[in-house]
């Protein structure tokens, strides 16, 4: 019942995605197609972390550690090379291999979750400080400056691959964008729907099991965190094409919090829910930054409050367990509430 | 007498000052089914672990099909083919009934083959109403048969049962011998269980242990009549 239920949802988030793609260019004006886009980048971004820690039950506290490698790893491929298609694939590549790396160690050295939180949060602040000090001209890779904390400008944005002089214009890298989410986001559904996506959530169920059933859970760890490494590369990719710009930044402790956030308020262990999460905060860091009365971050960190205390399953969650709630059991709804609470 | 599928030679671990098992040696027929009793402390479950791969022995050596196993992970244990049924049942509480056995039965075979093996199982443990249901939220004794179906749709050849009937009602204890029996035609079984009435109705040979020590291996009949064994386990249950 439950999976009919979550197929059908797939297809009216995939369907909702593709009528924003379409639609938005029709109605709306080049700033706001511009926002869109990077919301939409930023999405990737939440479904990387979505799947790692909402199925793969791996809290990763850095995950902006791939989201920044991915980012800088397209900024110096793309200056060197001249051309976009090279870098964008990099972009994946690169993280991918670190994530496996990084988890190799982390998941075969039988490390737990309390430390696994503090390595990944360590090694984004490690690559935030690294990337802080690189400013002068001793710091370049190939013709690539990466000017430290003052970040790498005037990136060559996306171009259609072969011909790095056809460069994408704003909708056609808003439709780019929207696609490469409608395909992060069913691929991650198809993923979980097979073979190995249902070991690596009865992996995040009971490891003790998996193991005495003869699937080796720490493979299947280090796999899934790669794929969450790869993804988040590839947001960083597209974010650094949005602004031509990359600094620092993407791996800093605000980046990495808002990810966790994103996941936290739309919902752990779904995957239209880091979606929504991301679109809403975004929404709101956008709207808050308009106005001087109160500080963005504060806002957020009271939203995030909030959330962990009142709406700890997040809210698409949350929204599916009330309709079950009021379809099923219109009887002794105070009893019911204080269970769900 | 056919080869040993499974020989525990000397096999001993030490907690700091505690020898939880001390030089248990265990050999087991193909086809064979064991019943292992003791008090509670006596290294029962430890010995499982220690076949398992979850524990690693102190010393001493276990073979499987002649094959030196000691020291390999857990799921490469599993895979050449010991399943276990372990005491707490192991279980993936979010997940339903239908997909533990399925993703026992899937490791080895194709998707359809998975499928057709679920079903089966769900119908030999009587699990077909609950298939859908999320295990979290099923009783005890109902978890109980989930492990032991999950165990099943993996098809291992040698099945380890950590106290099979322990929460289970009378009627279902007695479906649950029934079923150990069945399996035993085509399965080796090691059966760890306190309900003597239970053991009675499986047991052809027993395995004593006390203080992680083989106390002595004998026919169930011969092992009521031991003076020794009455004294440090029966004695207690001597009406049972």
């Amino acid at each position: 019942m439950i999976f009919r239920r979550v197929g059908a949802g797939i297809v009216v988030t995939a369907a909702a995605m593709v009528a924003v793609a379409v639609g938005a260019p029709l109605v709306v004006d080049e700033f706001q197609l511009l926002q869109l886009t990077v919301f939409a980048s930023m999405c990737i971004l939440a479904l990387s972390l979505g799947v790692v820690w909402g199925y793969g039950g791996i809290l990763c506290f850095g995950q902006s550690a791939f989201f920044g490698l991915g980012a800088y790893t397209y900024a110096v491929t793309a200056v060197n090379v001249g051309e976009s298609t090279l870098a964008i694939a990099l972009s994946l590549v690169v993280p991918a291999v670190f994530a496996a790396l990084l988890g190799y160690f982390m998941f075969y050295g039988r490390l737990s979750d309390v430390y696994l939180g503090v390595i990944t949060l360590s090694v984004t602040l490690i690559f935030f400080n690294l990337t802080n000090s690189t400013a002068g001209d001793a710091y370049r890779i190939g013709r690539a400056r990466l000017n430290g904390f003052n970040g790498m400008p005037s990136l060559p944005t996306f171009n259609v691959p072969g011909t790095p002089g056809r460069l994408l214009d704003p909708t056609e890298t808003f439709y780019l964008v929207m696609a490469l989410l409608l395909i992060v986001y069913v691929g991650l559904h198809a993923l979980l729907a097979s073979h190995f996506g249902r070991v690596v959530v009865a992996v995040r169920e009971n490891e003790t099991r998996c193991e005495l059933l003869g699937y080796d859970v720490r493979r299947h760890k280090m796999l899934i965190f790669t794929l969450g490494g790869a993804i988040a590369g590839l947001a960083g990719s597209l974010f650094a094409n949005w602004g031509a710009f990359v600094s620092p930044n993407v791996f800093s402790l605000t980046t990495t919090s808002q990810i966790i956030i994103w996941v936290i308020v739309g919902g752990l262990g779904t995957l239209v829910g880091p979606i929504i999460g991301c679109v809403v905060m975004q929404y709101l860091a956008t709207e808050l930054g308009t106005q001087q009365l109160a500080n963005t971050s504060l806002i957020f960190g009271i939203i995030f409050l909030v959330f962990v205390l009142l709406v700890p399953r997040g809210i698409v969650p949350s929204v599916g367990l009330l309709r079950a709630r009021l379809s099923t059991a219109r009887a002794r709804p105070a009893a019911q509430a204080r269970h769900g609470a | 007498m056919t080869d040993p599928i499974l020989q525990a030679i000397g096999l001993s671990i030490r907690f700091g000052g505690v020898e939880a098992v001390r030089d248990v040696n265990l050999c087991l027929a193909e086809r064979e089914l064991r019943c292992l009793i003791g008090p509670n402390g006596a290294g029962k479950s430890t010995l499982f672990k220690l076949l398992t791969g979850q524990l690693q022995p102190t010393s001493g050596r276990i073979l499987f099909h002649g094959e030196d196993i000691t020291g390999d992970h857990t799921h490469a244990i599993a895979r050449r083919g010991i399943g276990i049924k372990t005491q707490v049942p192991n279980l993936f509480d979010g997940l339903t009934v239908r997909e533990h056995l399925w993703l026992a039965a899937r490791r080895t075979n194709a998707r359809a083959r998975a499928d057709a093996i679920t079903d089966e199982i769900l119908e030999r443990v009587g699990l077909g109403p609950e298939a859908g249901t999320v295990v979290g939220r099923l009783s005890h004794g109902l978890r109980q048969w989930v492990e032991l179906g999950t165990v099943l749709a993996g098809n291992p050849e040698l099945i380890l049962l950590d106290e099979p009937a322990a929460g289970m009602t009378h009627e279902e204890v007695a479906r649950t011998a029934e079923l150990i029996r069945e399996i035993n035609r085509t399965h080796a079984l090691i059966v760890v269980e306190h309900d003597m009435q239970f053991v009675r109705m499986i047991a052809r040979t027993v395995t004593v242990m006390h203080q992680g020590a083989v106390l002595v291996e004998d026919t169930m009949d011969r092992i009521l009549k031991n003076s020794a064994v009455r004294d440090i386990y029966l004695g207690k249950h001597g009406g049972a």
